[in-house]
């Protein structure tokens, strides 16, 4: 099947010889299989089956006779001598039978199921082992058979390392002993320090391992990939924490609250200087965390406030997956009486003062923080907004919008966190260790890439520590002292043109960067910043504030979460192929990402999960061009077993298109578009054009004409 | 390079059931599997109207076993692994009504070990290869809900390495073939959180060696059969930008039998039905002009896929 030269089709006596060596084969079948179905297990037709075996190791249904021939053994026999003898030639059939093919899963499970018996020498197996894996040493079958043989002789894992040692020392490319170098010291780390963190001598010993591997042969992957999981064990910036918040620490909201709507006008800061929402059924409060957690809850987190008394807040997750997210959203409504206006009220939010907020891998989420905001609370006379697109719909093109003058008080938004970790005393002590590592290998790799200047490991590694460093040396409270950015994406640059076949890997990263660089800086947000006296969004020439991060040449999002004030975002002109990430911005009303390559209405979904979206550009993209969905299984319906949107997977028994109906139903049920620009993509016929209008009834403009 | 050569690969794929040479035979004992490759093969080719689906139907119900499972062929044991391409053969020829799904399941279900992992049958041995099997075919008979989907779903994510990807067993070594086995078991449950999907579609990517084609673990060779484990879990996962798309393409079609038919594992090597199944599949992942679009998980086709869960109610 594998690696076999293909024949010529004249090769006549080669073909006498193969129906020859078929019909022997069959035979041998035949009479195996009618001993088989009588269970007939005397010596000759065991040897009948071990000569069957020997020739196609891969039959599985002879390994079962074989095994049903011991099990009938083991029901007569009880001396153990005997046992242990017929148990042997078990394992002659199955060297054997190894010989022929190494990968046979059959003969491998056989062998572990006469070992598990108890009467054979597991010494032996080693030696075994020894010689199967000099011939060859990426055989998985054979390293996870070694593995069940140490686990059985309960063999020390500073014995197994040793081996994984010799093993890397005869040839510094096997991939199959580092990765069980890996697996054994995270049991090893595991096991000794009662949890994940390493001891930074051990780590270091690593290193060294691995920089000789390097200095070998720069081009040789595994001990680069092993250096990358090397440096995530230790130097993977600080551990789960709550990133950022809207509305931000420290930070202080006017509100306007009109009585009888329950609408709240909502003046706030912003790195634009002041902007203002209006929201209809009470403040959003939102908190962000750098991992997906699940268990935020009104006991996880507690809000107090002298108008939010005994509050039992509803957290929602904003995730297509359910019960874990990155982002928690709840809704602060005032009460309608029962305050001062003109008064100040303080909101005090303490995150995981209790247990229950679990990660993914089941951890808890341990960071406590504390924040808080004001909320300077007035009641409303009427104040127009905007954003209600009544008259006219809102004007995506550039002509509407002019540069911004920053508010150089407001800025930057930090996240001011008075973190109420216990774990700070350990901290420095790490902090220093981190630190000379990075710079020990950031070095290594800078005298790598003196040796070899092409080198694709070497750049894309430095390039990794080098965001590393950045981001130990600042955290993400100080994203303004970033000091490499520059060199990461030249880098990048590199990158894309050493290795053209992973191009778009290097360019996402390059996005990445790219994203976090204007996120991190007055200087560098300032040229994004837009004011639009567009028509149709305001009914008295007021202006609106746009970020607009537009012909960047992005394929990828991030640094989100430094933009969760953001109402109006412009991404057109780009490469985004998928908007994952983009559902944090939970203020988003206005969102133009025409001009880019968004391949399915699927790719949309992160969009319903924000509630206050109103108009949206998706005009010239590629919806409708391709055949291929790669988001199918990003988002809950009957493929993917998710009870949560079984409603949504129902369809018209008339409707032809199963496919469109189900995408426009996953990316936009339940959102109150009012404005939809779709031309310009393939998709767009009558059909998709009914469809939608019946999925979003609250829309009132459609490429420019009124729908209703 | 050049053309996909459908009519050809069309002929060697009915051919292959009337092979008797030792090739051949030595693949008997997993020839249902080898009929769910050939046919879904033909349906990607739009030519399954070749085929008599009374006789695939029939002889795959001759291999149906008491307990609920199906085995290679007739007369071999039953075995977790052709019960799903069995499953398969049905759902693709839409004949699921000629099987009993509550006794399938059961004979699933009853393969899932105390920690989740699921046994290939009795005799069990484990492998994730065998949690695939059994979420794709519950999934498929709508039954996922009779297995403890929550312990399957742990064990599957205890196989996750170092560097983002799966093996057989927890510490097992990753391998774009378990890979897929995991990834897809993760998306059929909605369970794909538990993937990294930076780390493991850079892992993925990096498999595209410089001939174009994929090979399943570093520092081994391109194989076109990685053309479909790797390129689906990179569809799953949404990563599959990473890789050099034309490259890859130009490398599958270097791997026909332009005379005979049939693709094989690298250029000029003997073909087989499961190399010409793996490249045809990842070819249609890649969107090659011709061929039906493929369900990156259930391996089947999307109008398959959809009839099951889109179709009428169940």
């Amino acid at each position: 099947m594998h690696g076999r030269p293909r024949k010529s089709s004249s090769d006549g006596g080669s073909q006498e010889k193969d129906m020859a060596k078929a019909a022997g084969l069959q035979s041998l079948q035949t009479q195996f299989f009618k001993n088989h179905h009588e269970k007939i297990y005397t010596k000759e037709a065991l040897q009948l089956n071990a000569k069957l075996l020997e020739i196609n190791p891969d039959i599985y249904t002879a390994w079962n006779y074989r095994k049903l021939a011991i099990k009938q053994l083991l029901e007569s026999e009880s001396e153990s001598a005997s046992i242990k003898q017929s148990l042997d030639e078990e394992l002659r059939v199955v060297e054997r039978a190894l010989k022929r093919n190494l990968t046979s899963y059959g003969a491998w499970h056989h062998r572990k199921w006469v070992i598990n018996m108890g009467y054979s020498s597991l010494d032996h197996e080693f030696q075994l082992l020894d010689q199967l894996l000099k011939a060859d040493s990426r055989n998985f079958n054979a390293w996870n058979y070694r593995r069940f043989v140490a686990d059985m002789k309960k063999s020390r894992d500073e014995d197994e390392l040793k081996f994984t040692t010799k093993k890397i020392n005869e040839n510094f490319s096997n991939y199959s002993a580092w990765h069980n170098r890996s697996a054994i010291l995270s049991h090893m780390l595991k096991n000794k320090y009662g949890g994940i963190s390493a001891k930074e001598q051990e780590m270091t010993e690593e290193y060294e391992l691995v920089r000789q591997a390097l200095f070998t042969d720069t081009e040789d992957q595994s001990g680069w990939f092993y250096h990358l999981w090397l440096l995530g064990q230790k130097i993977a910036p600080i551990g789960p924490k709550l990133e950022m918040s809207w509305p931000c620490n420290g930070s202080q909201l006017v509100i306007d609250f009109n009585e009888q709507s329950h609408a709240y006008v909502s003046d706030f800061d912003t790195p634009f200087g002041t902007d203002h929402c209006m929201f209809s059924e009470g403040i959003p409060l939102v908190l962000h965390f750098s991992e997906p957690v699940k268990g935020v809850n009104a006991s996880t987190v507690s809000v107090n406030s002298l108008l939010l008394q005994s509050e039992s807040l509803v957290w929602r997750p904003i995730s297509p997956h359910g019960l874990q997210a990155k982002t928690w959203v709840t809704l602060l409504k005032l009460p309608s009486t029962n305050f001062r206006a003109g008064e100040t009220y303080t909101v005090q939010i303490r995150v995981a003062d209790t247990l229950g907020i679990i990660l993914l891998n089941g951890y808890n989420f341990a960071c406590p923080t504390a924040l808080n905001f004001s909320l300077d609370i007035h009641t409303m006379t009427i104040r127009s907004t905007g954003g209600n697109f009544e008259t006219v719909p809102l004007a995506w093109e550039a002509d509407f919008f002019f540069p911004l003058a920053i508010d150089e008080n407001k800025f930057p938004i930090e996240l001011h966190l008075d973190s109420l970790s216990i774990d700070g005393s350990g901290n420095q002590e790490n902090t220093r260790w981190q630190q000379e590592t990075l710079d020990r290998e950031i070095k290594v790799c800078r005298e790598l890439l003196e040796i070899e200047m092409d080198s694709k490991w070497a750049k894309l590694t430095l390039a990794r520590l080098l965001i590393a460093q950045d981001m130990l040396s600042g955290g993400s409270i100080l994203r303004n002292k970033r000091m490499h950015t520059d060199e990461v994406l030249q880098l990048f640059n590199d990158l894309i043109e050493i290795d053209p076949s992973h191009a778009e890997y290097y360019k996402d990263q390059f996005s990445l960067i790219l994203l976090d660089k204007v996120s991190s800086g007055k200087q560098n947000l300032q040229e994004y910043l837009w004011d639009s006296k567009g028509t149709g969004s305001l009914s008295n020439g007021e202006r609106n504030k746009w970020l607009r991060l537009h012909g960047l040449s992005l394929s990828r999002l991030g640094s989100l979460e430094q933009l969760l004030w953001v109402q109006r975002l412009d991404i057109s002109h780009n490469r985004l192929q998928s908007i994952d990430g983009l559902e944090a911005l939970q203020l988003l009303g206005c969102l133009n990402l025409s001009h880019n390559l968004l391949a399915n209405f699927t790719a949309l979904g992160p969009l319903r999960q924000i509630k206050t979206l109103r108009a949206l550009n998706i005009a010239d993209n590629k919806i409708g061009a391709h055949t291929v969905n790669s988001t199918r299984f990003s988002f809950p319906s009957a493929l993917n077993n998710s009870s949560i949107s079984n409603a949504d997977t129902t369809r018209d028994a008339d409707e032809e298109n199963l496919e469109i109906s189900w995408e426009i139903t996953i990316a936009f049920k339940g959102l109150h578009l009012r404005q939809l620009d779709i031309a310009g993509n393939p998709a767009n016929d009558e059909k998709c054009r009914r469809l939608l209008m019946k999925t979003l009834p609250s829309l009132k403009w459609l490429d420019g004409t009124s729908v209703n | 390079m050049g053309e996909l050569e459908i009519e050809k690969h069309t002929q060697f794929i009915m051919s292959v059931e009337k092979k008797k040479d030792f090739d051949s035979m030595v693949m008997e004992h997993l020839r249902m599997s080898g009929a769910y490759w050939g046919l879904t093969t033909l349906d990607l080719m739009g030519k399954l109207d070749a085929v008599n689906r009374e006789e695939v139907v029939s002889w795959v119900l001759q291999c149906q076993h008491d307990c609920g499972g199906f085995s290679g062929n007739v007369g071999h044991d039953p075995h977790i692994l052709y019960t799903l391409s069995a499953i398969q053969i049905l759902a693709l020829l839409d004949k699921l009504d000629t099987i009993d799904a509550d006794k399938i399941s059961a004979y699933i279900v009853g393969l899932q070990q105390e920690d989740g992992s699921f046994a290939g049958d009795e005799w069990g041995e484990i492998d994730t290869r065998f949690s695939y099997c059994a979420v794709c075919c519950l999934s498929i008979l709508h039954r996922l809900d009779k297995i403890d989907v929550g312990k399957a779903i742990s064990y599957v994510a205890s196989c996750k390495n170092f560097d983002g990807g799966f093996g057989c067993t927890p510490g097992g070594e990753s391998h774009a073939g378990q890979i897929f086995c995991c990834v897809s078991a993760f998306a059929i449950s909605g369970a794909l959180t538990h993937v990294d999907r930076d780390l493991l579609g850079w892992w993925l990517c990096e498999r595209q060696v410089k001939s174009g084609g994929l090979n399943g673990r570093p520092e081994k060779l391109a194989d076109v059969c990685y053309s479909w484990w790797v390129l689906s879990s990179l569809t799953i996962i949404e990563r599959v930008h990473w890789i050099d798309k034309e490259k890859l393409k130009t490398f599958i079609l270097d791997c026909q039998d332009k005379e005979h038919g049939g693709i094989s594992d690298r250029p000029d090597d003997a073909v087989d039905v499961f190399h010409t199944f793996f490249g045809i599949a990842g070819l249609s992942l890649l969107e090659y002009p011709g061929l039906k679009p493929i369900d990156p998980a259930y391996a089947l086709p999307v109008h398959v896929v959809d009839r099951l869960f889109f179709g009428q109610p169940h």
